[in-house]
């Protein structure tokens, strides 16, 4: 499955392209298998897709990802990237703008609204969290949109019939002329040192008895604290 | 070569402890020994520490270790409006004191806005040693650009150790920008930070990918380590006003950027559960949408706000703005009373401040037992019912 959030991305990307004309081309990184993704992408209306994927792209943190993927954007030199705004298992939003600076293109987060765009430049609305700026950028340029922004398509059945046949391209790090020390896990400043399951601190104190018994206690707790 | 996991068939007895945690689903148990799909495993080392026989191990090269020895010193990037320090900005500099006490360092904090120098005192007092401010009006818009450049300028010319953001939807578009010109990493989410007093690594601890699981990140070979930390996560530094520090205007002058602020609107005040001193939450535990409303009236005879937990707002049932956790808000009320919530560690990654917890739940092993102060094994439903006609 596609993450959800990168749902609104395509859209949107495919909505500008119906307006402007161009391409719209899915990428991504990951394992031979995530070639899927890319082909549901191209159900949704995404033109085509490039997959990076080897062994040597394995184990990357945001940098070394966002390294990786502007490679092949450099190559391609897109006039707009969009992504989206994170991934589903909380993931650290952090892709989008460490990829517009590997780029040395400007970046805008958040963008609820794509309020004009044109060939040299694009308006959006961006939720800041207080409130919204209507914010002006020259292109090429990178947004990342959050899921107000459209309503997804649905896939359709000729658009399912064009995905299993779109044209996926993979590209390993040698086909990007990567520099290995930049990608995958050696490429990667950060390092999980350690993973564990979060320990009890104390133990809760338990409220037993019947029904009314534990809304007593409950109630008596809960004046404690109005 | 690349790296890879690699099983030590010496060691290995096939428990499948590590299958287990693999969140790709890439390590099966064949003839009692765990194979990993190498097509299939994207080396997040999750696995690593759940082998409780030590048989799964990381290959690699090494890496050549940089000169760190000149990089001292813990910064704080003390986002503001009008010239004045949010409040994540503060809660940041009391942690930062605190690590730099424990490594022997200092604290600095970085300060932007035309307005900017009337609130140097309030960061010395929180716990700055040095404040930087720039007060070109350029930065009164909040473009990440012109921020970027005089950060990383600062930063190649200061070199500190450490360097810490508030996870707020600007610290988040900015950090990245930063750490990636400077080629560093950045930890973003963090719930707990520590520092190794000898060689000042920055130990980093946030909920892992997947997996109820937490993780604590390093950055062993570059400097300055980078970290976010939400809003709400550290308490705020008691002020001391008797505390001395410097102040450094920055002369440096970064270039206007490309992206253009047209205009911008202040939302209505939307009711952020973020400040509420009562909560009401619930979780699927609470069986049905329409017992939302048993929710919402015990909130109202509490004067309380209303979180949820994740799945309820994937199902439609709440807005996201009351979902709490590490993809919604951090709370910290003074009662939190729970209702049908498990409590994933991303759930509880927001509930870390709250000062009181009474949860309820049918599960008498869920982990938000582990987190809570009051513990009722019982139908949520029922509970909420029999409350509610208490109150009354």
């Amino acid at each position: 499955m596609v993450n959800p959030f990168d749902t609104f991305a395509i859209e949107e990307a495919v909505r500008i392209k119906e307006k402007l004309g161009g391409e719209v081309v899915a990428l991504s990184m990951g394992i031979p298998d995530t070639e899927r993704l890319l082909r549901d992408a191209c159900s949704r209306g995404a033109d085509r897709g490039v997959l990076l994927s080897d062994r040597a792209f394995a184990g990357a943190d945001t940098l070394a990802t966002s390294y990786a993927l502007s490679l092949w954007c450099r190559q391609y030199e897109p006039s707009l990237i969009l992504c989206g705004k994170m991934a589903v298992d909380g993931d650290t939003a952090q892709i989008g703008p460490e990829l517009a600076e590997h780029l040395g293109i400007p970046h805008i987060t958040d963008v609820c609204e794509v309020i004009d765009v044109t060939r040299e430049k694009i308006t959006v609305r961006k939720d800041t969290g207080e409130g919204f700026e209507v914010l002006e950028c020259p292109l090429p340029a990178l947004i990342t949109v959050l899921k107000d922004i459209n309503l997804p398509r649905m896939a359709s059945i000729p658009g399912v019939r064009y995905g299993h046949e779109a044209d996926v391209q993979i590209f390993t790090a040698s086909g990007l002329s990567a520099d290995l020390t930049k990608v995958g896990l050696s490429g990667s400043p950060t390092q999980v040192v350690r993973t564990f399951t979060p320990q009890r601190s104390s133990e809760a104190l338990p409220i037993e008895g019947d029904l009314s018994e534990i809304a007593g206690r409950l109630t008596d707790i809960i004046k404690e604290v109005l | 070569m690349a790296a890879y996991i690699r099983v030590d068939r010496e060691k290995c007895v096939g428990c499948g402890m590590c299958a287990g945690t693999c969140a790709q689903n890439a390590i099966t148990i064949e003839n009692a020994v765990a194979v990993i799909d190498q097509n299939a495993c994207v080396l997040c080392r999750i696995c690593l520490d759940s082998c409780p026989l030590s048989a799964l191990s990381l290959v690699t090269e090494e890496k050549k270790e940089n000169d760190l020895s000149q990089h001292s010193g813990i910064w704080v990037f003390a986002e503001s409006r009008s010239g004045a320090p949010i409040d994540v900005a503060l809660e940041l500099i009391g942690k930062a004191r605190e690590l730099a006490d424990r490594r022997g360092t200092d604290v600095t904090a970085l300060i932007f806005g035309s307005d900017a120098h009337n609130h140097v005192l309030s960061l010395i007092a929180g716990g700055a040693d040095r404040v930087f401010v720039g007060t070109d009006k350029m930065f009164d818009d909040l473009l990440d650009l012109p921020y970027a450049e005089t950060i990383c300028h600062l930063i190649e010319e200061h070199k500190p150790e450490a360097v810490l953001f508030g996870a707020t939807p600007f610290g988040r578009s900015l950090a990245p920008r930063v750490a990636a010109r400077l080629g560093c990493g950045l930890t973003a989410d963090c719930t707990v930070l520590d520092i190794d007093r000898e060689n000042g690594l920055l130990l980093q601890t946030r909920p892992a990918f997947g997996g109820n699981l937490m993780a604590t990140i390093t950055c062993p070979g570059r400097r300055p380590q980078m970290a976010t930390v939400r809003p709400g996560i550290f308490a705020m530094p008691e002020p001391d006003p008797s505390r001395r520090g410097e102040m450094t205007e920055i002369d440096f002058m970064p270039r206007e950027s490309a992206v253009r602020l047209i205009s911008r609107t202040a939302a209505e005040a939307r009711e952020s559960i973020s400040d509420a001193r009562i909560i009401v939450s619930a979780g699927r535990g609470i069986g049905s949408q329409k017992n939302m409303k048993l929710i919402y009236e015990l909130a109202g005879l509490l004067g309380a706000s209303v979180g949820v937990s994740r799945p309820l707002v994937d199902l439609g049932w709440a807005d996201h703005s009351h979902q709490i956790g590490q993809t919604g808000l951090s709370v910290a009320p003074d009662l939190l009373i729970t209702f049908g919530i498990s409590g994933a560690v991303q759930h509880l990654a927001g509930i870390g401040g709250a000062k009181k917890i009474i949860a309820v739940n049918t599960d008498p092993e869920a982990p938000i037992f582990s987190a809570a102060h009051y513990k009722v094994v019982a139908d949520a439903r029922d509970v909420l019912r029999e409350l509610i006609a208490k109150l009354k």
